[in-house]
Formats: structure tokens, C-alpha cells, sequence
């Protein structure tokens, strides 16, 4: 068996109930493993929500695991895949004070190299959105983290995969 | 099919007209589903179901426990002897939590079991009002399902849902929680019962092709092992599995929550794995060309340390949960499905076979086991009585016709091992949370759900203490359980881990006990201590003869252990006979 360690995006197709979270949390809290990022949103099926995790497992504790979130009676269906097998961003917004959009040339151009995204502006403070991996954000942050950040907020993971993922399908079986 | 649509059709015609409550709602619902009993506890949030229960207590009996963990071990009983849905109903609050050990239980035995607690009103939620708790919360690592209504129109669909999932596939306990405002509030009560949810799949498809490989391999088989467990017994399975084995001549070993499944007296059955378990099925595990496991889930009590565990072997698992599959050992192959329908598949594709020779060697082994442990343990000849004589007197007595309720510890080893079983659904028992205190209640729920059965209950001087209190139920109730206590004066199986393992440091595991016989006789029951060995054969005769409840309390061994023993982290092939 090996030993090593992957980081795996896990994505779970549920009925949208209220304990749900409580539930898949704790098949991770219970076997001592960190859940690295989690999102939930609507997913292309009316009525499905789709959950999106990040963990870092050995692959037969990752099988394991997918066979333990399925059993749940609410969830329809859960798949796990590695890096390569999707398309993966996360978003995150950065708050600074507006004078230093102003005061520090270096700013605008660390602003428009990253590819971010003023959202707003006013006397006080303004907002940078950033969509990308988690090391291009990581990026941004240490840059700007040498003018000062008054806040900075950074979601899960949202992913697509590469390949088809059979649940519209099972659905309407 | 007619009888059922003009049932339903009555039902809708009532529904339509019928304003109730949400309380009565509830009672509907199980009368519905079919329930006649139910075990509980009443308490503030719970009052108008309460109420209810005594305007339907002509149909529906509620069983007032002594405490609500004997009411969940009460309904895990009625559900293990009969396969039905156990109920169990309780208050907010502690009421609530006193559920938790008997849904943990159920759980992780499998065990089908609806819990109905009562909430706080739902404007009063997350207020830390009296008696609030988020029980929904807390039973959720430990339930198949749960759920809070906050609404009455929600009831019929939830319960519906509740006993669906509880008793379909593999089962399990679900916990409905219900605001009191909900049980209040009064809509147009409507029921039908639930036929799917689609995100829930009960039962796999069996793979045709898994199953024409698990053939090959038995069939191409010198020395094919059996495992079954509970799913034989959880599908009903024990016709087509004794049919299998029969005809394909295997020999067939059994974890403590599968035995009764087939007679014990059957000459295919070669005893208990694990722990406890008989010497040649666990010595044989590491030398079986195919292990063929039904319905049992590798518990590590059953396997012992994994790394040496049946390597040798290819391994077949026959099972209704995929997550099963390769959780503990990995598998060669796996068929998916249900037991019954997947073995009554398979007996088509297996040549009859004896394997003889293969025979030899289990009989071989269990005249080692006879001579160094079951001799001494049946025919004693020291002085000081052992559990082994109790449960072979049981046996002379009821003739193997009994249910066997066991608690958790050394009789348990002793009970499961020694019993005999002629019919399936008889030994009903803590298997995978070990519960201290689960016979007493579980003997309760065992006895109501079959009057006819003879229920005897072997419990510790320990585990016997922690639900003592049922004892007010039975005599309440009249119910005609058969109390045997098996005292030892200790926490026996932890002073035999002390003695073997902790050089015999007997850390708090010696027990003060007050006057059983009193005790019992206190509520009423007949009751009787026995300490010598003369005086054995006519107290178990006379507690089986006996109409109502009897109590008896036998005297044993204070340091006796038992054996065969797999130390733990030790081979299932490296167990222990001394
Ligand atoms: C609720 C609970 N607490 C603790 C234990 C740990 N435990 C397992 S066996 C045992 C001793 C049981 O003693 P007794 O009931 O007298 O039975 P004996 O082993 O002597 O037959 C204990 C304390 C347990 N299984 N359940």
C-alpha cells in the first residue's frame, strides 16, 4: 500500500438538506483529516447542490472516504480527482487603502501583472478580486502584503472536471 | 395488491376530511407502519404525543422503561428477534441524549430503529431554552439518517421516510426530531408510505459477471472457509446459505452477531471467528485457498492484526454496502447486492464438492481446543463453578429453542461460544459498540416481540448494574424474560487483560455487589442465588419452568478467563488456547 499522499478535489452531488454539511464534515472529522477548502453552490441539475472539498489523502483512505460520503442517504453521488483531472480557481478579495493606489506606482503594475480586478473604489478603501490557483493568489497576497492589506478573504476551490461527470444521467435512470 | 389500493384509497378518503394535530399524526403514522409497540420516556417536549398514545393506547402498547437508554435497547431487541423496525420515543433534552449509546449501538449493528424525540417550540431553537439540545446534531455521526420538523404537514412524509431508510438496505437507526409547536399544530393528515428516495440506492445490482467469478474461484477451491455474519440473518438469507454451503461442502465459520443463522448443530458449522473465537476456523483462516466472506464487515475483533490476515488467500466478499468493500481487507471479488438474492444466484453455479480432507483438519483442531479449553469449560472439575456449565445447563433445558440476550464481557464470550441455536434471530447481542447494559432492556423488546419465544438474558455482575432500573419495567410489563447473572465479583473481561496484560493490576475492576436476590425479589421477582454445583441443574430448571420473570444469580469463578484468545495486534493463526 502506499504511503504518499495526493490532494484530491472531491465533488458530491446532494439533495439540498440542512444537516447535510454536519454529516459529510464528519466523516473526515471523525478520521482526523483536515478538509483543506469546502464550497457549496447550486450545480447544473435544478435542485442538486454540488459540493466541492479539498483534501489531501492517501489514495485508499480517498476510496474509502468516497464510499462513506455516498452511503449518506441524501447524497446522489461523490467522485474524487487529482489536479491534472480538472479545472480548478479559487477567487479571492483583497480591501487596501486607496491612497496607496495613488501614492505607490509599483501597485498599479503589481494590479494589472496579476491580471486582477478593481471591483470598487472610494475615498477610503478599494477591492481587488483575483481568480486563479491558489499559488497565483498566494502571489498577489505576499506582493501586496508589503503595502499593508486591511483585509483579505480567499473562497474554497470551485472545479470542473475534465472528463464527464455521469450524474445527469444517473438521475434521470 | 387489491387489498393494498383499497386500503390506500380509505386512507386518502379519511385524510381528506380529517383535521388532527400533529401529535396524532405521529400515532398514525406507526399505526401505519405497522407499529405495536413502543418504547419510551415522557417528558415536557414530548407531551402531546404522549397525550395521544392515551387516546390510542388501545393500539398502540408504549412501554414506560426506566431509563431512556433501556428504551432504545428495548426496541433494538424487538427488532433483532423479529427483523422489524424497533421504536423507541423520548423527550428534549436528556431525554434526547439518554438515546445516544442505544442509537450508537444500533448503528454500527445494524440494528432497524426509528427514535421520535420531542424539541423545544421551533421559536424557541438555538434560544439555549429548557431542555434544549441539538440532538439533531449530536446523533448525526451515529444515525443512518435524521431529521427536524419544525412543521406538521411535514410529519407524514419524514416518518415515512424515517422508516424506509431504517428498515431498506442496510439498516440502521434514524432519529426524527419534532418541534412541540410542530405536534401542536393541526393540518390534512395524509399518509403514504415511501417506495424510494433518489438519492438513495438500498440494495446494489448484482454484477453477473462478479458473481460467475466468485463461482470459478469456489469451485476451483481445495480448502474454501466461509465467514458469514449478520446479513445473512438481515436478509433472510439462512435457506439459500445453507443451501450454498451444503452443496458446495465448505466449511462455515460465524462472527458473534451472525450465529443462529444456521442450527449450531449443523456439520457444516465450524464455530467462531475472532477474538474468542473457536481455535480451527481461526488457525484455518491463515491457510484457506479462498475465503469466502457474507454479510460481515472484517471487524478488526474478527481479523486480529490485518498484515497477516488470510494473505495466503483469495478473498470473495459478498455484501449490500459498497463502502464495505476493501474498507478492512481487500477483496478479490466483491458481489455487490443482497445475500439472499446474490447466494440464491450463486448455488446454480457451484459443482458439488465435500472436501474431506479439508474437514479433517477443523476436527483435528477442535480436539485440540476440546481437550485444552472446552473440557474444562463444560466439565469442570475444580471446585468454584464456571460460565461454560451455566450455558451448558441453559442448553439441556431449553433445548436450544431459546433467544440468548448476552451483555458485554466474559459471559458474552462464554454465551456466544457455548449456546446452542436451533433457530435463526437468537442471539442478540452488542457486537460492534460492546454496550455494557444492553441485555436487561434488549431482553425486554426481544420478549414482547416474541411472547412465544423462551428469552433468557446472561448478563455480568457489571454490565447487569448499568440498566438494573429495567427491572421495574419487567415487573411493570409481566414480561416473562429469564434473568441469569453470571457474578464473578469483577469486571471480569478487564481483569483478564489486567491479568494477562497489566501484570495483574487489578485497577478498579473489583466489584462491592449488593444482595441480587433481594434486589430482584424487590420488584417482585422470583429469585435465586446458586453456588454450589448441585445445585445448578434444578435453579436453571426451575427458572425455565418458571411462568413469569425469574431471576437467577450463579456464583463463578472470581479469576476465571476465557479462551481461545487472540492478543490484540496478534494473528488470528497466533491465538492463544492458554
Ligand atoms: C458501557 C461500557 N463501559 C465499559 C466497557 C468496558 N468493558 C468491557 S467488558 C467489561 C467488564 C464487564 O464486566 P461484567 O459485566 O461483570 O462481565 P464479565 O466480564 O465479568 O462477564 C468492561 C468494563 C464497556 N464495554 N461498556
Amino acid at each position: 500500500m502506499s504511503t504518499e499522499k495526493n490532494i484530491y478535489t472531491v465533488t458530491i452531488y446532494t439533495e439540498n438538506n440542512i444537516g447535510l454539511l454536519n454529516r459529510i464534515s464528519a466523516i473526515f472529522q471523525r478520521r482526523h483529516i483536515n478538509i483543506e477548502s469546502i464550497n457549496s453552490s447550486v450545480s447544473e441539475i435544478e435542485n442538486v447542490s454540488k459540493w466541492t472539498l479539498v483534501v489531501k489523502l492517501h489514495v485508499d483512505s480517498m476510496k474509502r472516504i468516497i464510499g462513506q460520503i455516498e452511503k449518506q442517504v441524501e447524497v446522489i453521488k461523490a467522485y474524487y480527482h487529482t489536479d491534472e483531472e480538472t479545472i480548478y480557481q479559487e477567487s479571492c478579495l483583497f480591501k487596501i487603502k486607496s491612497d496607496l493606489l495613488f501614492d505607490e506606482r509599483q501597485i498599479q503594475n503589481i494590479i494589472k501583472e496579476s491580471n486582477a480586478r478593481i471591483v470598487t473604489v472610494n475615498k477610503v478603501f478599494f477591492v481587488l478580486e483575483k481568480s486563479g490557483r491558489k499559488e497565483e493568489i498566494e502571489l498577489l497576497y505576499r506582493e501586496l502584503s508589503v503595502f499593508g492589506i486591511m483585509q483579505f478573504t480567499r473562497s474554497g476551490r470551485v472545479a470542473v472536471t475534465k472528463n464527464e461527470m455521469k450524474i445527469s444521467t444517473m438521475l434521470k435512470a | 395488491m387489491k387489498e393494498t389500493e383499497t386500503i390506500q384509497i380509505v386512507r386518502k378518503e379519511t385524510a381528506t376530511t380529517e383535521r388532527i394535530s400533529g401529535s396524532e399524526a405521529v400515532i398514525k403514522c406507526l399505526l401505519a407502519e405497522g407499529v405495536d409497540i413502543l418504547y419510551g420516556y415522557p417528558g415536557g417536549a414530548i407531551m402531546p404525543v404522549y397525550d395521544e398514545l392515551y387516546k390510542y393506547q388501545d393500539k398502540i402498547h408504549h412501554v414506560l422503561t426506566r431509563h431512556e437508554q433501556g428504551a432504545t435497547h428495548a426496541a433494538q431487541g424487538y427488532a433483532r428477534i423479529s427483523g422489524k423496525v424497533g421504536v423507541a420515543i423520548a423527550t428534549s433534552g436528556p431525554g434526547a441524549t439518554n438515546l445516544i449509546t442505544g442509537i450508537a449501538d444500533a448503528q454500527i449493528d445494524s440494528t432497524p430503529m426509528v427514535c421520535i424525540t420531542g424539541q423545544v417550540g421551533s421559536q424557541l431553537l438555538g434560544s439555549d431554552a429548557f431542555q434544549e439540545t441539538d440532538i439533531v446534531g449530536i446523533s448525526t455521526p451515529v444515525t443512518k439518517w435524521n431529521h427536524q420538523i419544525t412543521k406538521a404537514s411535514e410529519i407524514p412524509e419524514v416518518l415515512a421516510k424515517a422508516f424506509y431508510i431504517a428498515k431498506s438496505g442496510r439498516p440502521g437507526p434514524v432519529l426524527i426530531d419534532i418541534t412541540k409547536d410542530a405536534q401542536f399544530e393541526e393540518f390534512d393528515f395524509k399518509y403514504e408510505k415511501c417506495k424510494g428516495i433518489r438519492s438513495y440506492k438500498p440494495v446494489p445490482e448484482t454484477d453477473k459477471n462478479s458473481l460467475k467469478a466468485a463461482a470459478e474461484l469456489i469451485n476451483k477451491a481445495k480448502k474454501p472457509l466461509i465467514i458469514w455474519g449478520q446479513g445473512i440473518i438481515l436478509s433472510e438469507a439462512e435457506e439459500a446459505f445453507k443451501a450454498v454451503i451444503e452443496k458446495a461442502g465448505i466449511p462455515a465459520a460465524w462472527t458473534i452477531l451472525g450465529v443462529s443463522a444456521i442450527p449450531t448443530s449443523h456439520p457444516l458449522n465450524v464455530g467462531m471467528v475472532g477474538m474468542h473465537g473457536n481455535y480451527a476456523p481461526n488457525v484455518l483462516t491463515n491457510e484457506c485457498d479462498v475465503l469466502i466472506a457474507i454479510g460481515m464487515r472484517f471487524d478488526d475483533r474478527v481479523t486480529g492484526n490485518l498484515e497477516s490476515y488470510a494473505k495466503q488467500a483469495k478473498v470473495i466478499h459478498f455484501e449490500i454496502d459498497p463502502a464495505e468493500i476493501d474498507k478492512n481487507v481487500k477483496t478479490d471479488v466483491a458481489v455487490l447486492g443482497d445475500a439472499k438474492s446474490s447466494l440464491k444466484a450463486l448455488l446454480p453455479l457451484l459443482n458439488a464438492n465435500s472436501h474431506n480432507d479439508w474437514h479433517h483438519k477443523f476436527k483435528a483442531l477442535y480436539e485440540i481446543e476440546f481437550e485444552k479449553v472446552i473440557k474444562n469449560d463444560l466439565h469442570p472439575t475444580k471446585e468454584s463453578l464456571t460460565m461454560g456449565e451455566v450455558l451448558k445447563e441453559i442448553n439441556i433445558h431449553t433445548k436450544g429453542e431459546a433467544a440468548i440476550v448476552s451483555d458485554v464481557g466474559q459471559h458474552q464470550m462464554v454465551a456466544c461460544r457455548y449456546a446452542n441455536f436451533n433457530t435463526t434471530k437468537s442471539n442478540i447481542t452488542s457486537g460492534g459498540l460492546g454496550t455494557m447494559g444492553f441485555a436487561l432492556p434488549a431482553a425486554i423488546g426481544a420478549k414482547m416481540a416474541a411472547p412465544e419465544r423462551e428469552v433468557v438474558m446472561i448478563a455480568g455482575d457489571g454490565g447487569y448494574q448499568m440498566t438494573i432500573q429495567e427491572l421495574g419495567t419487567i415487573f411493570q410489563q409481566k414480561v416473562p424474560v429469564k434473568i441469569v447473572v453470571l457474578n464473578n465479583e469483577f469486571l471480569g473481561m478487564v481483569r483478564q487483560w489486567q491479568q494477562l496484560f497489566f501484570d495483574k493490576r487489578y485497577a478498579s475492576t473489583e466489584m462491592v455487589n449488593p444482595d441480587f436476590v433481594a434486589i430482584a425479589k424487590g420488584y417482585h421477582i422470583d429469585a435465586k442465588k446458586v453456588t454450589k454445583r448441585e445445585d445448578l441443574k434444578n435453579a436453571v430448571k426451575e427458572m425455565i419452568d418458571c411462568k413469569g420473570p425469574y431471576f437467577l444469580e450463579v456464583r463463578v469463578e472470581k479469576e476465571g478467563n476465557v479462551f481461545p484468545m487472540i492478543p490484540t495486534g496478534a494473528s488470528v493463526s497466533d491465538i492463544r488456547l492458554e
